[in-house]
């Protein structure tokens, strides 16, 4: 699907074509993103806002456009969309600037699926008090959806979780988590990171209050991401950085802050990695979100029955049709490091290791594993090459 | 240095690691996890008149880690505690006879990291 878009895709890598299977860190971008920030810095390079000369209104133009199409995306305003550095800086401006308001003894409820950045910043905050509790998971890495029940209490605060695990892959039922949530009257956030590249993302269908992911997973330039917040929750929020832009007046006594989504993106913001986000965001939608998950899908069909076949082969996660396109595995007797070692020499470019999720991996019973993740120019060769890599390795280490 | 870095040699060496155990007694111990990947390597030192008479170690990780702290142990054996304490990472690849990426390196060295460590703790 669009291969040709992509440039890097016709590089060699220790002489072999390069087979790029480590989407889920992150993607590669067409080279439409690429020329839309080359031409920015040829053209129209200039600061947001405030400049009143052509530079200034084609850049801050750019800008809102880019916005707009973000919003578009995920079905949001975009005065709902707060542009960051990526997913971790948008949970962790929840953590600051919502979370600010809890009290000792308030609760929040994460999941042990979650990517460490999903769990760090909450653990911060129990040194004010804040009680962290975790859902876990069944042996297929799907969540355990009864876990909820027994978790929120009328102390609960904030319901938080990953749309899709960067592990298993599991799509998770967010909508439904996110009703048990208002129910009880917490708020939820939703980590998108996984999902936004891969799947259709509708803040209003899910009904959650924040929802977070990152540009350069999605076919974006790497350095800009994305906070939603509810109108709602952003008006009622303090800043989490103060400077410029973030301002209405300053005096020296004491400043306003500007309207949302302003007031939380303080200083000069990333122009050109925003305006390659909102032309990815558009070439998603024109390829069309659900036929890249239908895409997905198929490949990890394929995936865990071609290398299903593969003797002292485990993978991890639930059924294709409750995952996006990332597959883990582990081969018996072989390190996931080493598999990966072998499989860069062919050319193959898959992740090894705890994938920055270092609760699953022990929940899981291992220490590591492979990982296969999939966009839209994979294709089943793609797997192919990859299961030919790995009997390989086994060859090398005599498995 | 070979490019192959599952030369026959390491392949060994990690299949069929020298020194994985314990000591009956040690006079000190160091554990080193590279959070990197998961690796884990634990060494257990034994050091009389300031040289290491006997030395095991245990761990769980890819073959260059454990390759490396099996060729690694057996080389440090007999040696002084002092010499053990100036080892570089360029000893341990010239034991090993490959070139390691930056990423690998860590795993390459984490054997001497235990066992520098577990020295200082003498």
């Amino acid at each position: 699907m669009r291969e040709k878009d992509f440039p890097i895709l016709s590089r060699k890598v220790h002489g072999k074509p390069l087979i790029y299977l480590d989407n889920a860190a992150t993607s590669q971008k067409p080279k439409q993103v690429i020329r839309a920030i080359v031409e920015y810095y040829q053209r129209s390079n200039a600061n947001i806002h405030r400049g009143i000369h052509t530079l200034s209104e084609e850049a801050t133009w750019a800008y809102l456009k880019s916005k707009k199409r973000v919003a578009k995306l995920i079905s949001s305003s975009p005065e709902e969309i707060i542009y960051v550095r990526n997913t971790t800086e948008a949970i962790n401006l929840v953590a600051y600037a919502y979370c600010a308001v809890l009290k000792p003894g308030d609760e929040i409820i994460s999941t042990i699926m979650e990517h460490h950045s999903n769990i760090v910043p909450w653990q911060m905050l129990k040194a004010r008090g804040i009680v962290l509790k975790f859902v876990d998971i069944n042996d297929d890495g799907t969540l355990k959806l009864e876990d909820y029940a027994k978790l929120i209490t009328s102390r609960t605060k904030l319901v938080t979780l990953t749309h899709a695990s960067n592990v298993v892959g599991t799509i998770n039922p967010v909508r439904e988590i996110c009703r048990k949530a208002h129910e009880a009257g917490a708020i939820s956030l939703i980590d998108a990171a996984q999902s936004v590249p891969n799947m259709p993302v509708d803040v209003e269908s899910i009904g959650c209050d924040f929802l977070a992911f990152s540009g350069h997973k999605m076919l974006g330039p790497t350095g800009i991401g994305v906070l939603f917040g509810r109108r709602k929750m952003l008006e009622e929020m303090q800043p989490f950085l103060y400077g410029g832009d973030m301002i209405r007046e300053v005096r020296l006594e004491s400043s306003s802050w500007n309207d949302i989504p302003w007031k939380f993106e303080a200083g000069t913001p990333n122009i050109a990695g925003a305006i390659g986000l909102g032309v990815a965001a558009d070439y998603l939608l024109g390829i069309g979100l659900s036929s890249i998950l239908q895409h997905e899908q198929s490949l990890a069909e394929y995936a865990i029955k071609k290398l299903g076949e593969i003797k002292g082969i485990t993978i991890y996660g639930p059924t294709p049709d409750k995952r996006v396109g990332v597959v883990s595995f582990n081969i018996a007797g072989i390190h996931a490091h080493d598999i990966a070692s072998i499989l860069d020499k062919e050319g193959i470019a898959i992740r090894s290791g705890h994938h920055c999720a270092m609760p699953l991996i022990k929940r899981l019973g291992i220490s590591s594993s492979c990982r296969a993740s999939f966009s839209i120019y994979n294709s089943k060769e793609d797997i192919d090459a990859l299961a030919s890599g790995i009997m390989m390795a086994k060859k090398v280490f005599g498995k | 240095m070979s490019q192959d870095i599952y030369r026959e040699e390491i392949l060994d060496n990690y299949q069929h690691p020298k020194n994985k155990g314990k000591l009956a007694k040690a006079s000190s111990t160091a554990s080193v996890y590279n959070t990197l990947c998961g690796d884990f390597i634990k060494v257990e030192l034994m050091v009389k008149d300031d040289v290491v008479k006997d030395i095991r170690f245990d761990g769980d990780g890819c073959a260059i880690s454990q390759a490396a702290a099996s060729m690694l142990t057996e080389k440090v054996k007999g040696m002084s505690v002092k010499k053990v304490a100036s080892l570089k990472k360029d000893d341990v690849l010239k034991l090993l006879k490959i070139s390691l990426s930056p990423t690998r390196l860590r795993c390459g060295l984490l054997a001497l990291d235990a066992i520098q460590q577990a020295i200082k703790r003498q």
